[in-house]
């Protein structure tokens, strides 16, 4: 075996050779590259929502007026374009997570790997619920 | 007979030209020829100095892959008739992200490297003497590692792969699945020593998932799928080496199989 | 044994991060950002929002969804400004801003919820 083992070296030298450079557009050049980049950005609304939570949470803590002004804040258009936007991205997150888990992770099941379909079936219906149940829990009063 | 197909050529002499231009040549359009029949009848009866690689003319040996319009494509599975109809000549480029030596040959060195230092072979603590028989493995076994080792080196994965364009010190998709070709595998006990060169910022976390070598292997690989998954196995074990140091090593990656 | 890089932690909270976002988030920016400001559905009281922001519980769970949140974006941000822009070479400050903004992050949630009243 060990005798395989030895390095083998291809020749490394040659007399030129041209290597085209990478442009920063790069993700402009196929879709599925800016599809790519647009998940990846996709975390920036997940930020701006934990600002928009954190907000909240401090309008409630300092009173009924303060909270007056932060839902009187989250009306003005600019706000509500920005929030839509947000939302596009997160959604887009999600079912592209959602969708990429059988890939990351491999569940056996007796021995056989269970079909990428039912994964991300489950993943859905396990949104579903969460996002039933979240609502519910700020809609009941 | 009479219909035609033009096809666009990447030409690059290293003794010639500073950079590649392209060169056009009309071939006949026969219904089951591939982009690499167009290019041997173009070398054949047209410009003896087009220069490419190919051998097998069957999907196996993974010496023909090459841009067709933008794309990573095997050239000897991919039909001429594809292209044609819209009047535009198919494009044919050496493979992204890989320097040129020549035309559409590219200078594959620095993977060979690469798949060298994951070390895709069986590795043993201890070997069986020949005379104790074979290593036994399940159909469950095998099928845990089978569809990393249909991999024919191809590179089209690499040549999709905008990590490893931006920056080639990534050791890249095809490697990467290799490694864990042989950590799946129920004889092996490497695993260990292949986290040294995995676990680093050249090897699986400089992946951002993009996910374009999956779809581009023609041996359906999932490339992607390996680097994530070996993602996991390697948190999991750093977080192991935190809380049980004396536990650290090849635990998980065995059990895994 | 390899070097013990930062890398899986920094993974470990980006997938959290990445799974509780999509879980979550969608249907609380929903509520929060559109239903309720455009009037699709009432909105809930200051009252009983205080009140449910009051109980342990769902303190915990909001300090969770923001650390993890701020992480998860914190990896994936630094990430597409390393490839997207080609700008490795400004690695140490990119790490330091993205993971230096989570942590603030955190911090500032933690404060506000301990301290909510
Ligand atoms: S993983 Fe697929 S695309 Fe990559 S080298 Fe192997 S066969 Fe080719
Ligand atoms: S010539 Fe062998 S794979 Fe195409």
């Amino acid at each position: 075996m060990s005798g395989v083992r030895q390095t083998v070296r291809y020749t490394e030298y040659h007399p030129r050779w041209y290597r085209t450079r990478v442009s920063t557009w790069w993700w402009l050049s196929r879709w599925p590259y800016l599809k790519f980049i647009l998940r990846e950005i996709s975390s920036v609304f997940v930020a701006w929502f934990v600002v928009v939570l954190l907000l909240q949470i401090r309008a409630l803590s300092r009173g009924p007026q303060a909270y007056a002004a932060f839902e009187h804040w989250l009306q003005i258009p600019v706000i509500v374009l920005l929030n839509l936007t947000a939302m596009f991205f997160v959604t887009f997150h999600a079912v592209t997570w959602f969708n990429l888990t059988p890939r990351a992770m491999v569940v056996r099941f007796g021995g056989k790997r269970v079909p990428d379909g039912l994964i991300v079936g489950t993943n859905y219906a396990a949104w579903a619920a969460v996002s039933v149940v979240l609502a519910w829990f700020l809609l009941r009063s | 007979m009479a219909e035609t197909i033009s096809v666009e050529v990447a030409r690059y002499s290293p003794e010639r030209d500073t950079e590649p231009s392209s060169q056009r040549y009309d071939v006949p359009l026969h219904k089951d020829w591939v982009v690499l029949d167009a290019l041997n009848y173009i070398k054949d009866k047209m410009d003896g100095s087009l220069t490419f690689r190919w051998s097998c003319r069957m999907g196996i040996c993974g010496s023909c892959g090459m841009m067709v319009n933008g794309e990573p494509k095997l050239t000897c599975a991919t039909f001429l008739s594809d292209y044609a109809g819209d009047g535009s000549p198919v494009r044919v480029q050496p493979l992204r992200y890989f320097p040129v030596i020549r035309d559409l040959v590219v200078e594959i060195t620095d993977f060979m490297n690469k798949l060298q230092s994951v070390k895709p072979w069986l590795i043993r603590g201890d070997e069986k003497a020949v005379s104790e028989g074979e290593y036994l493995q399940t159909p469950e076994q095998l099928d845990r590692y089978k569809q990393f080792s249909m991999c024919i080196n191809c590179l089209l994965c690499y040549a999709a792969c905008p990590v490893y364009g931006l920056d080639p010190v990534f050791i890249g998709p095809a490697a990467i699945a290799l490694a864990q070709r042989y950590n799946m595998d129920s004889r092996d006990e490497g695993a260990g020593e292949r986290m040294d060169v995995l676990a680093q910022h050249e090897g699986i976390w400089g992946c951002t998932f993009v996910g374009e070598c999956t779809k581009v292997c023609p041996k359906h690989v999932d490339p992607a799928g390996a680097i994530q998954q070996y993602k996991l196995t390697a948190t999991i074990e750093r977080f192991k080496s935190f809380l049980m140091p004396w536990a650290a090593g090849n635990s998980e990656m065995e059990s895994a199989k | 044994m390899a070097k013990q890089s930062n890398e899986p932690i920094l993974w470990a909270l980006f997938s959290a991060g990445g799974v509780f976002a999509a879980f979550a988030i969608p249907v609380h920016l929903f509520l929060l950002g559109l239903a309720f400001p455009l009037g699709w559905i009432p909105a809930p009281g200051y009252e009983y929002l205080h009140g449910l922001f009051s109980s342990p519980l769902p303190r915990i769970y909001l300090f969770a969804l923001c650390f993890l949140a701020l992480f998860h974006w914190a990896h994936r941000f630094r990430y597409t400004l390393y490839d997207g822009l080609q700008i490795k070479h400004l690695n140490e400050v990119i790490f330091v801003c993205c993971y230096g903004g989570a942590i603030f992050g955190t911090v500032l949630a933690g404060y506000l919820l301990w301290n909510f009243h």
